[in-house]
């Protein structure tokens, strides 16, 4: 086995300890997946009506409610769970202990992506239940990793701004949305054009952006955390 | 003897708010330091500082011998913080808070230390429940409990009486008094001067984001404190 | 600090004579386009716009960049007086580019990469300026206003590669881009007003930001009055 410096092990300590009390306290409570679920198939319910889901038009626009649905529950669990850490004054707690902030951040950013993933695998199934799409497809479930991903990296970051922020609650979407379209653009592009069976060479360049995006965006979050938390 | 905390000069500013402007402050290994002082002098700014949550403007800062802004990490595993917050999880048992915070700081053999650590405190009982469930006395004495957990040298305590009724204050004094400050260094803020008189061994008074004044315990020859911290502030009234 | 130095009053004259001096190339000395008529001209002052705009966008990207390396209010500046500057001149940019495509394209708005990119530029400064009014303390307000310009900056020109790469697998019945509808070869005369047009409002910007750093400056100033008068 190789051997970790003390360093990046001591950092590993400090990521899993934050995201397993963020997933024991979730697994307890469950306030913040049921609330994110209930949102995602309100959503879904509401697009039925406003774009009379039948059977034609379903296949071409199946993949941006899907991301639509994932993007608007997504703000709703980064909220509540940055604004956790902020009302008892944990994110202090979480300060004062001799570890990395970049650790704090991974920790935070891999309970939301758990809490992401779990509400998308739930939503799926009903969702092809619902209007009788099969959405069962290995690779639609790694565009959805993908997207999740970048979706969280940098809601992660954003919501630790927007909950030190005045107008927190309202704060996070506006700043979320605009520099997350690329991820939404070139998700939706690849889920569809999955379902749609498209060729591979057709939906490679979305799945690269994503991963461009993924990996700019994680290294971006896990240099300037450090800004938004320090005083 | 080097001394556990040493400010020297230390300036902070908000944007162009100045509220420590240029303030010394020593405090010897082993002692109780209350800091007290009227609301906005800067109290609760100059211990998060110490508390390494916030940078210094200027001036030079030491705390357990290390350096700060620069040697933030080690001073932290020395230091141990009890906020007018709790700074728990009320979704975590009072165990898996101390859990966390335990990993969170790389304490070895974590599960007798909670063990010892809710004996302590005096939550052995409740350890299973919810931290939600608790009361706010209750949430305070585990909060010097997961303070503790790391068996730090230098305490700093934020107006941990805030929001306490008699009882539970009166509890919250008998554990940090038996847990908290034995063989440690504490700097306490607080609004309570009777409460801070009977345990602190020095008071400094903190005024317009400098100390003001500071006498040791068995010097206040006869004064009561309250006599002494009005005459402080009425002097630096009259000075300014 | 209070008089405006001479430089500068050089350049507000210098500005204006050189407006005029564009406005004038426009009007007499571009000729007609012989397609499109009148509606053209207003091309020379929508690129123009465009690039001082860009120019802001770019400025306010490197601000943050600096002020979180260096932590100096100047940067915070001189970030705040590009997002705003850059704000206005997309505006004009786009309600420009609207007036021009409507008698052309037969449409106001279209979903083109660049006027795409153009308004989710628009909306992320629109967050930026949300952000910063929510923040009292102005260090934290400096702080999360560069990360969330780094962001930006990042996340625009994937915007812009993925909107194009939707186009281009994807072509749109409207043109997009340069080959499209309403392209045109340009005459000499019509390149050099343009290049003009562009070194004229080059020169506007500079005018502007000058303006704008020394009423930053101007403002913080009082500030620091007001504080000292208070103690």
């Amino acid at each position: 086995m190789k051997k970790w410096s003390r360093p990046v092990k001591d950092f590993l300590r400090a990521t899993r300890a934050v995201a397993w009390k963020d997933l024991a306290a979730e697994l307890r409570s469950r306030e913040l997946l049921s609330a994110m679920l209930v949102f995602a198939l309100l959503v879904i319910l509401i697009f039925n009506f406003a774009l009379e889901l039948d059977v034609k038009t379903r296949r071409s626009v199946t993949s941006g409610v899907l991301w639509a649905t994932f993007i608007f529950a997504g703000t709703l669990g980064l909220n509540r769970s940055m604004a956790v850490e902020k009302d008892r004054g944990c994110l202090d707690g979480l300060l004062l202990a001799p570890v990395d902030r970049a650790a704090i951040y991974f920790g935070k950013a891999i309970s939301n992506l758990v809490f992401m993933l779990i509400v998308e695998m739930i939503v799926l199934p009903i969702y092809s239940v619902l209007y009788n799409v099969s959405l069962f497809e290995p690779r639609l479930l790694g565009v959805i990793l993908l997207g999740s991903v970048g979706y969280t990296a940098v809601g992660t970051l954003l919501a630790a701004m927007s909950v030190q922020t005045r107008t927190r609650d309202v704060l996070l979407p506006i700043l979320l949305f605009p520099v997350v379209i690329p991820v939404a653009i070139a998700a939706v592009k690849a889920s569809g054009g999955i379902l749609q069976a498209w060729p591979m060479e057709d939906i490679m360049p979305w799945i690269n952006l994503l991963l461009v995006y993924d990996v700019i965006f994680i290294s971006v979050a896990f240099m300037v955390f450090d800004y938004v938390v320090e005083e | 003897m080097t001394p556990m905390i040493a400010v020297r000069k230390l300036v902070k500013r908000f944007g162009l708010k100045t509220v420590l402007r240029g303030l010394d402050f020593e405090v010897q290994a082993g002692e109780f330091v209350a800091l007290v002082g009227p609301n906005g002098a800067g109290k609760t700014t100059f211990l998060r500082i110490l508390a390494s949550l916030s940078r210094p403007t200027m001036g030079k800062v030491r705390v357990a011998g290390y350096e700060l802004p620069a040697q933030a990490a080690a001073v932290r595993r020395r230091l141990g913080v009890v906020s007018h917050q709790p700074l728990l999880y009320g979704d975590l048992t009072a165990e898996e808070n101390l859990r966390f915070y335990g990993r969170m700081y790389g304490i070895p053999a974590l599960d007798a230390r909670i063990d010892e650590v809710l004996e302590l405190v005096g939550l052995a009982a409740r350890r299973r429940d919810l931290v939600r469930t608790f009361s706010r006395g209750m949430q305070q004495r585990l909060a010097i409990g997961r303070a503790v957990l790391h068996d730090p040298e230098v305490m700093l305590f934020d107006e941990p009486y805030t929001g306490l009724d008699q009882d539970a204050a009166a509890m919250l004094d008998e554990v940090l008094h038996t847990v908290a400050a034995r063989g440690r260094t504490v700097v306490m803020t607080s609004h309570d001067l009777a409460r801070v008189e009977a345990l602190a061994t020095r008071f400094a008074v903190l005024s317009h984001g400098v100390i003001a004044a500071s006498v040791r315990r068995d010097n206040l020859a006869g004064e009561n404190l309250l006599d002494f911290y009005r005459r402080t502030l009425q002097e630096g009234q009259a000075s300014a | 600090m209070t008089e405006q130095p001479v430089a500068l009053k050089v350049l507000n004259g210098l500005s204006a004579l050189l407006v005029a001096a564009a406005l004038w190339m426009v009007v007499f000395y571009a000729p007609l386009e012989a397609v499109m008529g009148l509606v053209q001209k207003v091309f020379y002052f929508h690129v123009a716009n465009a690039w001082v705009g860009m120019l802001g966008f770019i400025a306010a990207a490197f601000a943050g960049i600096a002020y979180l390396a260096t932590k100096d209010v100047k940067w915070d500046i001189v970030g705040v007086a590009a997002v705003e500057i850059s704000l206005v001149f997309f505006f004009i940019a786009i309600a420009t580019g609207s007036i021009w495509a409507y008698p052309v394209w037969n449409t106001w708005w279209t979903w083109d990469p660049r006027l795409t990119t153009a308004a989710v530029l628009e909306m992320i400064y629109l967050a930026y300026l949300l952000l910063r009014q929510g923040i009292e303390d102005p260090d934290r307000r400096a702080r999360f206003g560069a990360v969330y310009t780094l962001l930006g900056g990042l996340s625009v020109p994937l915007t812009f590669m993925s909107i194009r790469l939707f186009r281009t697998i994807h072509p749109v019945v409207v043109g997009g881009g340069n080959g499209g509808e309403g392209g045109f070869s340009m005459t000499p005369a019509m390149l050099n007003t343009m290049f003009f047009s562009i070194f004229v409002f080059s020169v506007v910007f500079i005018t502007l930001f000058w303006h704008r750093v020394r009423l930053g400056r101007l403002a913080q100033r009082v500030e620091e009055l007001k504080l000292k008068a208070m103690d």
